[in-house]
């Protein structure tokens, strides 16, 4: 479904990503942890595009497409979906009227006939219930003073009702109490299938007990400098990051 | 009258106090009338003050040498009709609405709705030459034609417009819509609307003034409108500017507040070259309440101007103030709110704010506040804040599928929205939202 390789990008001057290959198979779901800094934000932007990172080598194949190629929203269309690490306050916009036009924008994209009021709002109730999240927070100006769990919880509300094929989760759980956390892990969970992959961008092993990954991945200095099961995350929890970096930097020395 | 020297100016200023005599002149020994003495007063001051130049403080970034150097027909023959204004729609209208062809009243396209025992309305020019006694106690009583000179030649030459009277204790369900077009087929037209409206206590009516131009040559447009809100009375007043490129729009609204009374302005300038816009709103009672917003969404080489002047006279009163701006290509705007709080208005609660959105780097805007409190126990804030679209904003929306265009076209008008939603009259909102949209969409 997704294929990195040998990814580097970087902002200004300043080179974040430097190499990364990273295989991902239609429902399964990715962790990528690592000490601040080491790129793992950086990873999740680039993937969606956003626009502040400039790639300088390597590729990004998303089922056969070159994703590097889609701009942000084309990218959307084609079923990525990136749940913001801080979600941005738009006033004057309610949720209802930002999904509506977006979910009918990706429709157009795939040649899908928009939603009509019933359908929308049919799916909306539906989609709602995921994440508990309440009616009235909908009609307001989108995120426009949310609570952070609140803008969280309307991060996967959003997914929900996009439906698309691989979630980039970014630090979803910074911020979130662990009510919160649980809310937002279990709407999740009930959006993966074996067509549907994520790839979930934490600091903490905590997540992970929610959302169980199938691969856990450490970045660090812009690479993928460890692979391994769930296992590695409770590893990292229990050890931190320094033994990882050591080994590393050793390598570099040498 | 003193000599004309050659500078800026000289053209119309000349051609304009040479009309002023003609009109004089076939006063038919109605002269003495106190109204034509005021007209008279009012021509004076304005040879004496002259068009006013950048040196000047309120003129300080809108200049208006281009205007001054061309000469405009103010008795422009025109043919205007019902099919030429089926070109130039305001769906939906309804109630009172009343038609000015380079500002003389037309009878024929206008329609007036409410019963005159509630309203009544007739033409300036008809009070003028008929019933001075209906507008004496008012006419230039408010709008200051001793410090300004277009108001002050407004004046002394209006020769039409709209007198309004609101009878007392009356809701007047029905809005009253002016429409003023400048009907510049043929030549550079000049108009000069002159509107009363007198609100009787306890009353409540919605007014809109909406300016056109139509034609390829350009218009002058210098209106004042007069505006006494009675005791307890409710007064929404709405300016809509949808104006030609070639078009000059310089326009005073003085408004007169009475104890306990209320009024909510709204004034959205949509297109016109050179705009300017004064809103002067005196609080001469307790428990006054008044509002003014302000949407501009220049585009091109447009200019818009909006000076505000609150005056809190007396004490208890709240004044409430937005005005944001959309400046796009090489658009330039300007914000310059005043706000009085005078001695005696003990516990005024007074707010402004101006916010703008630019889109260009080749736009700019101006802004002013400016605060003088004399009075020491008042609640007074204000803020201007200019700035770029929201980039995350818009990385954001197209994360969500939708295309950066449309990303962008949503976050002005939800910027947009806040002013917009003011407007009660549903045509008069439903046509700005339209022109927003246009606009918008011809940024693209």
């Amino acid at each position: 479904m997704l294929t990195i390789s040998n990814l580097h990008a970087r902002i200004e001057e300043k080179e974040i990503l430097r190499g990364i290959n990273l295989e991902i198979k239609p429902g399964e779901v990715h962790a990528i942890m690592g000490p601040n800094g080491s790129g793992k934000s950086t990873l999740a932007s680039v993937l969606a595009g956003r626009e502040d990172y400039e790639v300088t080598e390597g590729s990004v194949t998303f089922n056969g497409k070159d994703l590097l190629d889609l701009a942000p929203e084309k990218r959307a269309a084609e079923g990525i979906f990136l749940a913001f690490q801080y979600p941005v306050e738009i006033p004057g916009v309610t949720t209802i009227n930002f999904l509506k036009t977006a979910l009918n924008e990706i429709r157009k994209y795939n040649g899908q006939e928009p939603l009509d009021a019933a359908q929308f709002l049919k799916r909306m109730k539906e989609k709602a219930k995921l994440v508990k999240i309440d009616d009235a927070l909908l009609k307001r100006s989108l995120n426009e003073g949310f609570s952070g769990g609140e803008k969280k919880r309307n991060e996967i509300f959003q997914m929900a009702m996009l439906e698309p094929t691989l979630g980039l989760l970014d630090e979803t759980d910074s911020g979130l109490d662990i009510d919160a956390l649980r809310i937002v892990a279990e709407g999740v969970n009930q959006l993966r299938d074996e067509k549907r992959s994520f790839v979930v961008v934490t600091h903490y092993q905590r997540l992970l007990d929610y959302i169980v990954p199938d691969f856990v991945h450490v970045l660090y200095k812009g690479r993928i400098v460890k692979s391994g099961t769930k296992e590695l995350a409770l590893e990292l929890e229990e050890k931190g990051y320094d033994w990882i970096k050591n080994e590393v930097d050793a390598l570099e020395v040498a | 009258m003193s000599s004309i020297e050659n500078k800026d100016g000289a053209n119309l200023k000349a051609e304009l106090i040479a009309d002023f005599q003609t009109s004089q002149a076939v006063l038919n020994g109605k002269s003495a009338l106190p109204v034509h003495q005021l007209r008279s007063e009012a021509m004076k001051s304005f040879d004496k003050l002259g068009f006013p130049t950048i040196r000047h403080e309120e003129w300080k970034y809108s200049n208006v040498s281009n205007l001054v150097k061309q000469t405009f027909d103010f008795h422009t023959k025109t043919d205007f009709n019902q099919t030429d204004l089926e070109k130039i729609p305001l769906p939906h209208l309804t109630g009172n609405v009343l038609y000015f062809i380079n500002g003389v009243y037309n009878a024929e396209l206008s329609q007036i709705a409410t019963p005159e025992s509630k309203l009544q309305v007739l033409p300036f020019s008809v009070a003028l030459a008929q019933q001075p006694e209906l507008i004496e106690g008012y006419f230039g009583k408010y709008a200051n034609y001793e410090t300004d000179a277009f108001t002050a030649l407004n004046t002394a030459l209006s020769n039409d417009g709209v007198v309004v009277k609101v009878a007392d204790n009356k809701v007047v369900e029905e809005p009253i819509i002016l429409r003023f077009i400048a009907d510049a087929r043929t030549a550079n037209v000049g108009s000069q609307p002159r509107n009363l409206i007198v609100v009787g206590q306890n009353s409540q009516v919605k007014i809109a003034e909406a300016y056109r131009t139509v034609g390829d040559e350009a218009a002058f447009v210098n209106t004042v409108t007069e505006i006494i809100v009675g005791e307890s009375a409710m007064v929404d007043y709405y300016k809509v500017q949808n104006e030609s490129d070639k078009s000059y729009h310089i326009g005073t609204t003085q408004v007169y507040q009475k104890g306990r009374s209320y009024f909510y302005a709204a004034t959205a300038t949509l297109n016109g070259g050179f705009v300017r816009n004064n809103l002067n709103v005196v609080l001469d009672g307790e428990h006054i309440e008044s509002h003014l917003y302000g949407l501009y969404v220049p585009n091109g080489k447009q200019h818009v101007d909006n000076h505000t002047l609150v005056d809190h006279q007396k004490p208890n009163c709240e004044s409430n103030e937005l005005y944001k701006g959309i400046l796009m290509d090489k658009s330039t705007g300007v914000f310059n709110g005043k706000i009085f709080v005078r001695e005696d208005a003990q516990k005024t609660n007074a707010y402004q704010n101006c916010r703008n959105v630019v889109t260009s780097d080749e736009a700019t805007m101006n802004t002013k506040p400016q605060l003088e409190i004399w009075a020491d126990d008042v609640k007074c804030s204000h803020g201007t804040t200019t700035g770029q679209l929201n980039d995350e904003a818009i990385f954001y929306m197209q994360s969500r599928g939708i295309p950066k265009k449309e990303a962008i076209r949503l976050q002005l008008l939800a910027f947009a929205q806040d002013v917009v939603t003011q407007i009660k009259i549903d045509s008069i909102r439903e046509y700005i939202e339209e022109l927003i949209l246009e606009k918008l969409e011809a940024a693209r």
